[in-house]
């Protein structure tokens, strides 16, 4: 094991222990939220970021997996048994994923961007309108299995975990050299042996079955959700690249950091402003884009790499006096 | 003929015909965002708030001084043109020519800058669902027709068609810029092939200034032209952004008189899906057809777009 | 049987025939080059070998099988790879991930897929660049990695488009040493060059195209002495 391993490990242990020395509500919530976002972000950046498939509705895969565990529970299962929507969830998502997939992968272009925007749109209607089944816009309310915000950090610790070691496998695989390749330049890629729309797909799949298993967390967690809520463009949606971005797409790492100052950050404005705080996030998306394109983590990782060739460039000149 | 049956015909010509005015403005919007998408390569996803930014400016402008909306249009239209192009010059041309992993980075600029548009408009003026009452709101036209034996009536919504009116004004005078004067061709040039064009010594980059522009000020007349017909609230922008790239695609990416089709054909939707099969589901008409034309006709309606 | 067979492929974009009723068999171990003045059609030929284009009409046979309409995926997997004219590496990855991305083509795991990459490399002499970035490489070494990505994909037959254009005379012999080691180890190769001398030396045969129909087609000498060929490449009118 090396030396990166050891620490990615005693830091999750450290994480695992953390509610037995603090029980503070509402530090555990801010945790759980953070790390439900370190689980949104890494399942957007996969798709996004490693694989360069950009999604504009990824609420679409958050509110079908939050609705899945809502319908479970609103048609008779008890809340202790409506964790199994977080696979259920997952599955549904990616179910509807490989729809939308299959057809706009088949085309370059911004049609699966627009397409997946489409999709979340379509499904909150479907769910304002189909009232028997989802509540309409009243939503859905049931009271959650746990009381105590340990149970639930443990179990969203668990997934942000899972979702981690899985993506960081996928990309160390022929998976994940795939997707690169694809996000580098399609007709390389395809010219070189690669099913461009079958891996998209694939990367699709992993990134909406972690989004529906959020979305069922969410449910499971907060006990409420409306459409307006879990199929939220602006909340949902444009914050998950907002988180990947800020980090730094195609990072491992970035999403955590990402997620860390969102959820930091929007505390902080939710204090100060009534409505309307999302105007700061609007600017904080800009001021990346034009400032930081590589997020925080890419850009700390270019200043290093840029570093070592610096240091290997007079080590050079060195050598050549 | 039975009454029934000219009832039918009665509700028929009724919703086509609102469906086509609706058309005429969503036309407009259309012509916009596919003038952008033709020289810039990029969805405006902003589009929607640049519209709601118009209908407020008309609402104010209505408030404060009494300026009549079509009349506002005089000052709408400059004021959003010069918001384009700073949008273009100071927010969106420096990231084209920057590096990033994230394919469609401008894009995603375009969203981050309809979130700020959005929620500025909220800080400003609150949540609160506000209208235009201009005395002519509710003003209609009617227009009988003998059918069979029966009489056909048929009501046309005054604004709805002087709206529609304007559009099609509109519309005609950015074909004949387009076709006639050489900033319209150089435009067209640049939108073809920028690099061939700039080696032709067009200032490619001043053609996108003038571009976004030209779309900010057009979807600008579409807000003003619905601010009499309609709420105007912050959130407002999101479902006509949607709309915007539906008559885009179906149009085909960056197609100018697709996106006049594109925009009809969204209208005639809405208007007969609400109707004839479910009021809640209005807003996701555009999108069956959009998923539709992804399947079948990938290059939109008149099969001329790109699909690359 | 012919390794790989043109009969009567014809290409039309709208209203322009870019190439027309081209015919012409590639027999395994052969060099052939494909000549042609610019805009001849040579490179469409290439995207409708490798399936990036469907031909309008005719059909194209490798090892005896039909290969027209099918996605470039599936020819590069029957063993048929190709560079770029365009040179199209994937920038934000090393060469030896670039060379790993298409060793994948013939391995799931890992570590053979850097074996593969690692020998690829080294057959191309690119061992010193392994660990640049491949988007920040000079036009040589990125010429030369899409020759080591498409042999990593262990290839039957080699497509090379304009391998030596912009090349350094050093380049240029070094390359030309690459290549003939590429055939020597069984790979077939059709290339496409406008270095003349390049093209004479290591072709067998050559094939020379204009308007995207063959005019000449023989040794290097018959093709050269061909009055035609002449004229297209100086450009008389067509009669």
């Amino acid at each position: 094991m090396n030396r990166k391993a050891i620490f990615a490990a005693a830091g999750l242990a450290l994480l695992a222990v953390f509610p037995l020395a603090v029980q503070n509500p509402y530090v555990l919530h801010l945790l759980i939220m953070t790390l439900l976002w370190v689980l949104l972000g890494q399942a957007w950046n996969l798709l996004g970021g490693f694989t360069g498939q950009i999604s504009y509705g990824h609420a679409a895969f958050f509110g079908v997996g939050a609705y899945t565990t809502g319908i479970l529970v609103k048609s008779g299962l008890s809340p202790a048994a409506a964790w199994s929507g977080l696979l259920l969830g997952g599955l549904m998502a990616a179910l509807i994923a490989s729809v939308i997939g299959w057809i706009c992968f088949r085309l370059r272009g911004p049609y699966f961007s627009l397409s997946v925007l489409a999709l979340a749109e379509v499904l909150r209607l479907v769910a304002v309108n189909w009232k028997q089944l989802t509540n309409g816009a009243e939503g859905i309310l049931y009271i959650p299995a746990f009381r105590s915000k340990a149970h639930y950090y443990w179990i969203i610790l668990a997934i942000a975990a899972l979702a981690f070691v899985v993506i960081r496998a996928v990309m160390r695989s022929k998976l994940g050299f795939y997707f690169l390749s694809i996000r580098e330049d399609q007709d390389a890629a395809e010219s070189l042996g690669i099913d461009a729309t079958k891996y998209k797909l694939y990367s699709l799949l992993i990134s909406a079955f972690f989004t529906g298993a959020a979305g069922s967390f969410y449910m499971n967690y907060l006990g409420f959700i409306d459409p307006g809520i879990v199929f939220s463009i602006a909340d949902i949606s444009i914050m998950m690249i907002l988180v990947t971005i800020l980090g730094g797409a195609a990072t491992l790492a970035g999403p955590i950091v990402g997620a860390v100052i969102y959820i930091l950050v929007s505390e902080f404005f939710r204090v100060w402003f009534k409505s309307g705080h999302l105007i700061f996030f609007g600017i904080l998306i800009i001021v990346i884009i034009i400032f930081f394109p590589s997020g925080i983590v890419g850009t700390i990782k270019e200043r290093r790499a840029g570093r070592k060739l610096r240091r290997a460039g007079a080590a050079r000149e060195s050598a050549a006096a | 003929m039975s009454p029934q049956l000219a009832g039918q015909i009665e509700l028929l010509g009724q919703v086509l015909i609102s469906g086509i005015l609706l058309g005429g403005l969503y036309a407009l919007i259309g012509l916009g965002m596919s003038l952008i998408m033709g020289v810039m390569k990029i969805i405006n996803l902003a589009h929607g708030e640049l519209m709601m930014v118009a209908m407020y400016m008309t609402y104010w402008a209505f408030t404060l001084w009494h300026v009549d909306p079509y009349v506002s249009l005089l000052i709408v239209c400059p004021l959003m043109f010069l918001l384009g192009v700073a949008i273009q010059k100071f927010l969106i041309t420096p990231v084209m020519e920057a590096e990033s992993i994230l394919p469609q980075n401008q894009v995603l600029l375009t969203v981050g800058i309809g979130l700020v548009l959005a929620n500025l408009a909220l800080l400003l003026f609150t949540a609160n669902y506000r209208s235009v009452p201009v005395s002519y709101a509710s003003k209609t036209i009617y227009w009988d027709l003998k059918l069979g034996g029966q009489t056909i009536s048929l009501s046309i919504s005054y604004p709805f068609l002087t709206a529609f009116g304007i559009a099609v004004l509109l519309g005609a005078a950015l074909f004949l810029f387009l076709g006639m004067t050489d900033l319209g061709r150089m435009i067209r040039a640049t939108a073809q092939d920028k690099r061939a064009a700039a080696l032709m010594g067009i200032n490619t980059r001043k053609i996108t200034y003038i571009t976004f522009g030209i779309g900010a000020a057009l979807v600008g007349a579409a807000g003003a032209l619905l601010d009499p017909v309609y709420y105007l609230y912050p959130q407002i922008g999101g479902p006509f952004t949607n709309k915007a790239f539906v008559i885009t695609i179906l149009g085909g990416l960056g197609n100018i008189p697709g996106a006049v089709l594109g925009g009809l054909v969204l209208g005639l939707a809405e208007s007969l899906g609400s109707v004839y099969v479910s009021l809640g589901y209005k807003d996701a008409f555009g999108f069956i057809i959009f998923v539709l034309v992804l399947i079948f006709l990938p290059r939109g309606l008149l099969g001329k777009g790109r699909a690359q | 049987m012919s390794l790989l067979e043109l009969n009567d492929v014809s290409k039309r974009f709208g209203g322009l025939m870019a190439v027309g009723r081209m015919t012409f068999r590639l027999e395994k171990g052969e060099i052939l080059g494909l000549i042609g003045p610019n805009g001849a059609g040579k490179t469409t030929i290439f995207n409708l070998i490798n399936g990036y284009y469907a031909p309008t009409e005719g059909t194209i046979t490798f090892r005896g099988e039909r290969i027209d309409g099918l996605k470039p995926h599936v020819v590069c997997i029957k063993g048929l790879a190709r560079t770029f004219q365009v040179v199209k590496p994937l920038a934000r990855l090393t060469v030896l991930e670039n060379v790993m991305a298409s060793a994948f083509c013939r391995t799931d795991h890992r570590e053979e897929a850097r074996r593969i990459a690692l020998e690829a490399t080294a057959f191309t002499e690119m061992e010193q660049w392994r660990d640049r970035l491949a988007g920040g490489l000079p036009l040589g070494m990125r010429k030369r990695l899409e020759m080591a990505r498409a042999l990593a994909t262990r290839p039957e037959l080699l497509l090379l488009d304009e391998n030596f254009a912009g090349l350094n005379p050093a380049e240029v012999e070094k390359t030309i040493e690459i290549v003939k080691k590429i055939h020597g180890s069984g790979v077939t190769i059709l290339i496409i060059e406008h270095n003349m001398r390049v093209i004479m030396s290591i072709s067998h045969r050559l094939v020379c195209i204009s308007y995207g129909e063959k005019i000449a087609e023989g040794t290097p000498r018959e093709v050269a002495d061909n009055q035609q060929v002449i004229d297209a490449y100086l450009g008389v009118a067509r009669a």
